[in-house]
């Protein structure tokens, strides 16, 4: 084993100067709880299942065109107990919010309410067909328009479109609504503004809808530019793509003047709600006069990330995009029956932009979402909103005396707190403060993002956090910065303790391998 | 409030470091106008979880579940029995409470798992190269059709009348914007798909065309002659697949020549949950067109001792890479759904999958032929998987599929809410039968059919 670091920091268990604790090489590769596991087409049989079914009847006849298969799909299998074992051996390779702090900004990490996995089981909602009549879901349609009227009302806003599946998706239909609002009054625009420190999202998702993407600068104190705003404005704008508060953790307290120069010049707005988290059941968007904003219900509304999906991103939409909404929305008739509005619908579809997925939307999220919300309330929700926010400043005044804040003094942060990576020696770099990090047991923040800041560090500690999380991983957090403000070369080979060292990613992308040959 | 951990003095020793009077002095720069003064009017205020579970449980409690019921429907979505193990996999903190696995080193555990999931999928489809999810079938197509229209550098597809109506529409709305041309047609009513007029609808112009199989009516053929025209012409061929069990059975669309293929994953793992979230599946059969392929790639590598592991690669056709310029806007994927679908698919191996499709085409040519013997009803496919269509002798199926519903039958999928205003298809009923079904709910099935059509004769 290689010795960890030459620097003076020393890791307590691998190696001593004496080299007497490295511990022996194992036979198995496993260190004790911390375990090997070989890929499943290494293990699997052909001839496994770990499902009982009927064995196959090659001489029962079938009416499959001659297309029955003969030759092998190359898939494996496993029995129960292998299976369970091995992708309980592969969960312990990973991080999740339910083993630690995970501040991972713009991303929102917060805690999963078991309520919500249990209520999204319940056999009225996990079994039901999305294209049952409609006499027979009617509950579930209740569940659209239930969480569809909570999000009106906290966001203040007179319409929703559910059926996105997530952030980016919900951006595409309200980007898609705004070019259907200025062609339905024959004003195609060309252009759409987007900040520089906006997600990558925003510039793909305008250039999709064949926009032109201008960035807009901003300000030396972290928010959008509004003179600069102002003075592109102009009959080719459609709109601007504004996350508030923005990605560098900061309120946009400009946005009502932008809105307003932005309608006063026939564009629309568009509110990028990522970071909704941060205001929900304090300010209302619709005050600001945004014209779209997507919720991301996996962030604010507490529904699992799941190693990267599902999301559901549904849409709150002002009364001017509201007609182009996206099939299928629900609408409740005078006698208290809930029914979907769908193609076949065609004096109520109105002039809706189309159907962007199959069905209906991500039900299994708004199931989760709206237990959520019914557990918080109004009150619940204003305090989340509180406790993000303080557990953010709390952090970013814990860290500022040593660690370049950028923003530090453009006033409070949102949701999370904004660092670059100036004052490190050495050559080291944010990357080696997050795999530094990692052996402390924390996941890293959000690294090397917003782009306007250099080697960008954001830390979003959410409201699920208690005081004494925060203060570990503050010490912890300090601990590793001042490495790096020291040049300690050891945390360039970070991270030593977990299940693998630092990947070559430069390798995988030069000569892909994207699947199991053998 | 027992999801927040703060109490009170925490909170004031906190505002105390930052140098805050109050909480609210942490918004100041809010505006005036934007500031609320008390909790959002109209909302109820917290509540136990004993008070919520009772709400949610009567809402849940107005659906007709499709367990408790004789239950036949499919057109995209479609009811098999998941294996216990698979919900209690998913369930585990590290992969329901895990992020996008960008911190390789502490997400070995999805990124193998995603690994495992692209293998399976490339296999099952008869491709090289299958990415980490999408959100859904629906939008999986649009994507495919998106990537043929950058490889051939065309515009115009060519979309099959029996593909998936909600797909197409998916697809043209997202051509509206693109400027892209999509050629589409109805389903022609016959029992076997019109092959011979998509292939001549194929010219020069044309970057893809899009077939599903089975089609929409259920009916299966041999794709391969459309996969050579197709080719003939420059143009790639896109396959929809809806129903990935079928694939236990029939030839893999690879092999006929497929050079995208596209699909619903719901099948495997994941269930019903009235439409979504779903798994949304995406394989190329060459693997020169990986640069081109949209979404989220898991690839092999290894870290700094040898040791074998497993990262997020290619990230420069993504959106947070390459900004405008990416080959889609998708940031998410459709991860924990994957899940449910590999630890489904490793419990069935190549064996169960071949006996489970094995089981859905024995109930449903049973259910086929005791549905034909109800007076009135002709069963158009001559070859199906595991779902076919119905002719109801000139009975409105939609008004018999409500009526059957009212009477605890899910009866099936009524064409016409699919392809409204097409006269022809509001007589076609869509039936789906899977290893769930069983013998005594077919025979239901006839008896009710029989019954609603008697009366609606009336």
């Amino acid at each position: 084993m290689n010795a960890p670091n030459q620097s003076g920091w020393k890791p307590a268990m691998i190696v001593s100067e004496d080299g007497m604790h490295s511990g022996p090489q194992t036979t198995t590769g496993n260190r004790a709880l911390m375990l090997e596991e070989p890929l499943l087409f290494e293990i699997g049989r052909a001839e496994v299942t770990g499902v009982d079914l009927p064995p196959v009847d090659v001489n029962a006849p079938t009416r499959l065109a001659g297309l029955a298969r003969s030759e092998p799909l190359g898939l494996v299998g496993l029995t129960e107990p292998e299976t369970v074992r091995h992708y309980t051996r592969l969960s312990r390779q990973n991080y999740g919010i339910d083993l630690g702090f995970f501040p991972l900004g713009s991303c929102t990490m917060k805690h999963n309410p078991r309520l919500n996995e249990k209520i999204a089981r319940l056999p009225g909602f996990a079994d039901v067909h999305p294209l049952s009549p409609q006499n027979a879901v009617q509950g579930a349609l209740e569940v659209i328009s239930e969480l569809g009227g909570w999000l009106c009302t906290l966001t203040g806003m007179p319409a929703v479109a559910m059926s996105p599946k997530a952030g980016a998706h919900g951006e595409l239909c309200g980007i898609l609504a705004i070019r259907a609002a200025h062609e339905a009054r024959g004003d195609a625009r060309e252009v759409v503004l987007v900040p520089e420190s906006a997600h990558g999202t925003n510039p793909a998702t305008a250039a999709f809808a064949n926009y032109r993407v201008e960035d807009i600068p901003a300000t030396p104190e972290g928010r959008v530019d509004v003179e600069a705003l102002k003075a592109r404005l102009g009959p080719d704008v459609a709109a601007v793509m504004i996350t508030n508060p923005n990605t560098c953790g900061l309120f946009e307290k400009d946005f009502r003047e932008i809105a307003d120069a932005v309608h006063e010049a026939g564009g629309y707005v568009y509110c990028d709600g990522a970071n909704f988290n941060a205001i929900v059941g304090k300010v209302r968007p619709g005050d600001l006069g945004v014209d779209a904003m997507h919720i991301n219900l996996h962030k604010t509304f507490s529904t699992p990330h799941g190693g990267g999906g599902p999301g559901s991103g549904p849409v709150v939409l002002s009364e001017a995009l509201a007609p182009f909404a996206p099939l299928p929305f629900v609408r409740k008739d005078d006698a208290g029956t809930f029914y979907l509005v769908e193609e076949e619908n065609r004096e109520e579809r109105g002039p809706s932009f189309g159907r962007m997925t199959a069905f209906h939307g991500q039900m299994g999220m708004f199931t989760r979402a709206l237990t959520y919300m019914l557990s918080h309330g109004a009150d619940g929700l204003k305090q989340v909103a509180e406790d993000a926010v303080l557990n953010a400043n709390y952090i970013l005044r814990s860290m500022e005396d040593i660690l370049h804040a950028p923003f530090a003094g453009s006033g409070p942060c949102m949701h999370e707190a904004l660092f670059g990576d100036k004052d490190f020696t050495g050559g080291l770099s944010t990357l080696d403060v997050a795999k530094g990090l990692i052996d402390e047991g924390y996941h890293p923040m959000t690294v090397y993002f917003p782009l306007v800041v250099h080697g960008a560090m954001l830390v979003e500690p959410t409201e699920t956090e208690s005081k004494a999380a925060i203060d570990q991983f503050i010490t912890a957090f300090r601990a590793v910065v001042e490495r790096a403000l020291a040049g300690d070369e050891g945390l360039k080979q970070a991270p030593y303790y977990a299940p693998r060292r630092r990947l070559d990613e430069t390798a995988a992308a030069r000569k892909p391998k994207l699947a199991f040959e053998g | 409030m027992r999801y927040l951990p703060l109490t009170d003095t925490d909170r004031t020793a906190m505002l105390a470091k930052i140098g805050a009077a109050t909480v609210d002095d942490l918004f100041v720069d809010v505006p005036e106008i934007a500031r609320l003064d008390g909790p959002i009017r109209d909302l109820p205020m917290h509540a136990s979880e004993m008070a919520v579970e009772r709400h949610m449980k009567k809402l849940a409690a107005k659906n007709l579940v499709a367990g408790e019921v004789p239950f036949f429907l499919g057109a995209g979505a479609y009811r098999h029995h998941v294996p216990a193990s698979v919900d209690t996999i998913i369930q585990r903190g590290e992969f329901l409470t895990a992020y996008t696995p960008y911190q390789p080193e502490i997400a070995q555990g999805t990124l193998q798992m995603l690994f495992e999931f692209q293998t399976q999928v490339a296999r099952l489809y008869g491709c090289a190269v299958a990415n980490a999810s999408l959100y859904d079938g629906s939008t999986a197509c649009w994507e495919a059709v998106a990537m043929a229209t950058r490889v051939t550098r065309r515009k115009r597809a060519v979309l099959s009348g029996a593909l998936h109506p909600h797909y197409a529409e998916v697809v043209k709305t997202m051509a509206k914007f693109t400027g892209d041309e999509i050629a589409d047609a109805q389903p022609a009513i016959t029992a076997e798909p019109d092959l011979d007029g998509l292939m001549a609808r194929i010219d020069e112009d044309t970057a893809c065309v899009v077939v599903q199989y089975p089609d929409i009516l259920g009916r299966i053929s041999d794709l391969t002659p459309v996969a050579e025209a197709a080719h003939a012409k420059g143009a790639l061929l896109v396959v929809v697949n809806t129903e990935p069990v079928a694939l236990g059975s029939i030839k893999s669309p690879g092999e006929m020549g497929a050079d995208i293929v596209v699909g619903e994953g719901q099948s495997l793992g994941v269930g019903l949950q009235f439409g979504g979230p779903y798994l949304g599946l995406f394989a190329v059969r060459d693997p020169k067109h990986v640069r081109q392929m949209p979404g989220r790639l898991c690839g092999e590598t290894t870290d700094a001792e040898g040791k074998r592991g497993f990262v997020l690669t290619l990230s420069t056709r993504e959106q947070h890479i390459r900004r405008e310029k990416a080959t889609s806007n998708i940031c998410t994927n459709s991860g924990l759904c994957a899940l449910a679908f590999t630890v489904h698919m490793t419990l069935l191996g190549e064996r169960g999958l071949r006996e489970l499709a094995a089981e859905n085409h024995r109930l449903a040519c049973l259910a086929a032929d005791r549905l034909a013997k109800v007076p009135g009803v002709e069963v158009l496919n001559t070859a199906f998987f595991n779902e076919f269509t119905l002719m109801l002798g000139g009975k409105p199926a939609r008004e018999i599929i409500r009526d059957m519903a009212d009477r605890g039958v899910l009866g099936g999928v009524s064409l016409g809410r699919l392809y409204p205003g097409v006269a022809a298809l509001e007589h076609a009923l869509l039936v789906a039968v899977t290893e769930t079904t069983t013998e005594d709910d077919i025979e239901v099935l006839a008896r009710e059919l029989e019954a609603s059509i008697k009366e609606s004769a009336q």
